[in-house]
């Protein structure tokens, strides 16, 4: 072959590299190559570029093909997750535009429902609602032990001790319900109470024990369990359960001071302090002692037992109907009680004077003590 | 679109990389649709932006391309696996070139895809740029002459009848010139 300048050689190699030589010629080429072995690196060097432009190329398509992928992808990635989202933003924007404003508005809102609640004096209202019941039990001996407590401090001023507080004391009223020791108060009395003693007119003093309670009707059931007390042989009065009429003239015996109190008036409400069905509002001067007193109608019918009055009216007290009293009766278990409560049938105050009368209940009536 | 509601994708990863070795648009797309969330997740949580994690995936599957392309690839994990293996290291790269530090990439010294596994990538990637470049700067009709020739394999009477050439000899002639110009451009960006 001898000598071929660079055009030919490459033009041959062309030939070769795509295997369009004939066999003869091909070994004529190569034979060439062997012998010239700068052209045999240029061969080399020729087949290498070629081969990377032929990559190169097939990756620029495999480049294109990538682009075209992704980016209907990402474009199918979009409109399916925009979809979904689209909804949330405009509720977000939606509340983003609001905010303010709408925390503008709830604060007005809780402005004006309280404004308008206080302004309208419902607090004042709810105030009074709760607090103007006063329950009728006494502080016993208060300024006695409030001088004494003085006293004491005084005293041990140097010492520096601690002066304690004196465990309060109440005294209120409770009537007999039974000859055998049975005895009606208010819960109210009696409640959180270390020791109970009842107090009769003559002095005689007994400690008496709970024997039930019930504090939505503020009742409770003493039972005089002291040796020295002797049974009654029968009580006086009577308990009538049905309703008594508005206007009854009745009365009331009470310890709002150590000395028995009479107080007489007239039932003057069929219901107790707002709305309550269980007991009466009368009229009949009560103070706080007069709790668990007993109220009588003219004939000398237990009708009811003292609860307490409301503060800033005039006359306003309630009893607890007697029912309510024979139901707490009734719910008291059998095992609590040591014998069967027998309610008195027999009135024997009917048609006597009123003097007569208190006489004759007074006994039955007692000083209710708790410490 | 459509093309994706189309439930065809290749489920395994044998098909996936004979596919891709051919350019198959199927292969890609199975691709994107089976590993790009986990990745583009992986991204997201790292610093990243959704158009980060689109860039660094697309690198990835070239990155994979190359690898096929040289015909002696061999998978030895799941596809699933080294691609996120590829993506990680990438993004590492990328981090670290932002100045997020280096110490991160110590961490996954066990990784698939090796830091000089990178460096390969990133040679690569400059050779062919090269030669993209010297192809681009060539101009026509030379860049379509040496195309059809030695790309597409067409014969030099096609060419020569294709660009109008009054005889083959001037056609070779001209594909001689052209071959030459693109050799000296593609040796002195060196």
């Amino acid at each position: 072959m001898g000598t071929m300048n660079q055009k030919e050689f490459f033009e041959l190699a062309d030939q070769y590299l795509r295997g369009e030589l004939s066999a003869a010629e091909k070994a004529a080429f190569e034979s060439f190559c062997a012998e010239n072995p700068s052209y045999a690196a240029q061969l080399q060097q020729h087949r290498d570029f070629v081969a990377n432009m032929k990559e190169t190329s097939q990756r620029l398509d495999f480049k294109q093909v990538l682009a075209n992928s992704a980016k209907e992808y990402h474009k199918s990635q979009c409109t399916t997750t925009k979809v979904v989202p689209m909804k949330q933003s405009t509720v977000i924007s939606l509340w983003e535009r609001i905010k303010a404003s709408s925390l503008v508005a709830a604060v007005v809102a809780v402005f004006a429902v309280f404004g308008t609640l206080w302004l309208s004096g419902y607090y004042s209202n709810l105030e009074k609602a709760s607090s103007d019941y006063s329950a009728l039990r006494r502080d016993m001996n208060n300024v006695k032990k409030n001088v004494n407590a003085h006293n004491a401090a005084i005293k041990d001023i140097n010492d520096k001790k601690s002066v304690k507080s004196s465990e309060s004391q109440f005294g209120a009223t409770g009537f007999m319900l039974t000859t055998d020791g049975y005895v009606v108060t208010n819960y109210h009395v009696i409640s959180g109470a270390d020791s109970i003693y009842l107090q009769n007119g003559k002095g005689e003093s007994y400690k008496a024990q709970v024997v039930h309670t019930d504090a939505s009707k503020d009742l409770a059931i003493l039972y005089i369990a002291d040796k020295n007390f002797k049974k009654a042989k029968s009580l006086p009065y009577t308990f009538k359960t049905s309703t008594s009429d508005l206007g009854e003239d009745i009365y009331t015996i009470g310890f709002p001071r150590d000395e028995a109190v009479y107080g007489q008036g007239y039932l003057s409400s069929s219901t107790g302090y707002a709305g309550d069905t269980i007991a009466y509002q009368i009229s009949v001067p009560v103070n706080p002692g007069n709790s668990g007193g007993p109220v009588l109608d003219s004939r000398g019918n237990v009708i009811g037992i003292i609860s307490g009055k409301q503060r800033g009216i005039d006359g306003a007290a309630f009893a607890i109907k007697t029912k309510s009293i024979m139901n707490a009766l009734a719910d008291i278990p059998s095992d609590s009680l040591t014998a069967g409560v027998k309610i008195n049938k027999k009135n024997a105050l009917a048609g006597l004077p009123r003097t007569e009368q208190i006489k004759r209940i007074q006994d039955y009536i007692y000083m209710v003590k708790v410490y | 679109m459509s093309k994706f509601s189309k439930s065809v994708l290749l489920e395994n990863d044998e098909q996936i990389i004979e596919g891709l070795k051919k350019g198959d648009s199927l292969a890609i797309d199975s691709i994107y649709k089976r590993y790009y969330p986990s990745i583009s997740h992986m991204i997201l949580q790292n610093n990243g932006s959704e158009d980060e994690a689109k860039d660094i995936f697309q690198e990835a599957v070239i990155v994979l391309y190359d690898k096929v392309a040289k015909g002696d690839f061999e998978l030895s994990s799941k596809l699933k696996t080294y691609l996120y293996s590829i993506c990680r290291r990438l993004w590492l790269k990328q981090l670290n070139r932002a100045g997020f530090g280096n110490s991160d990439i110590s961490g996954y010294e066990d990784s698939l895809f090796e830091e000089e596994d990178l460096q390969q990538h990133q040679e690569l990637e400059k050779k062919f740029d090269q030669m993209e470049l010297a192809l681009e700067k060539m101009g026509e009709p030379c860049k379509t002459i040496l195309h059809d020739f030695y790309i597409l394999n067409h014969s030099m009477q096609d060419i020569c009848e294709k660009f109008g050439y009054t005889n083959t000899d001037n056609a070779k002639t001209q594909k001689y010139k052209c071959l030459q110009r693109l050799k000296k451009i593609f040796f002195s960006t060196d």
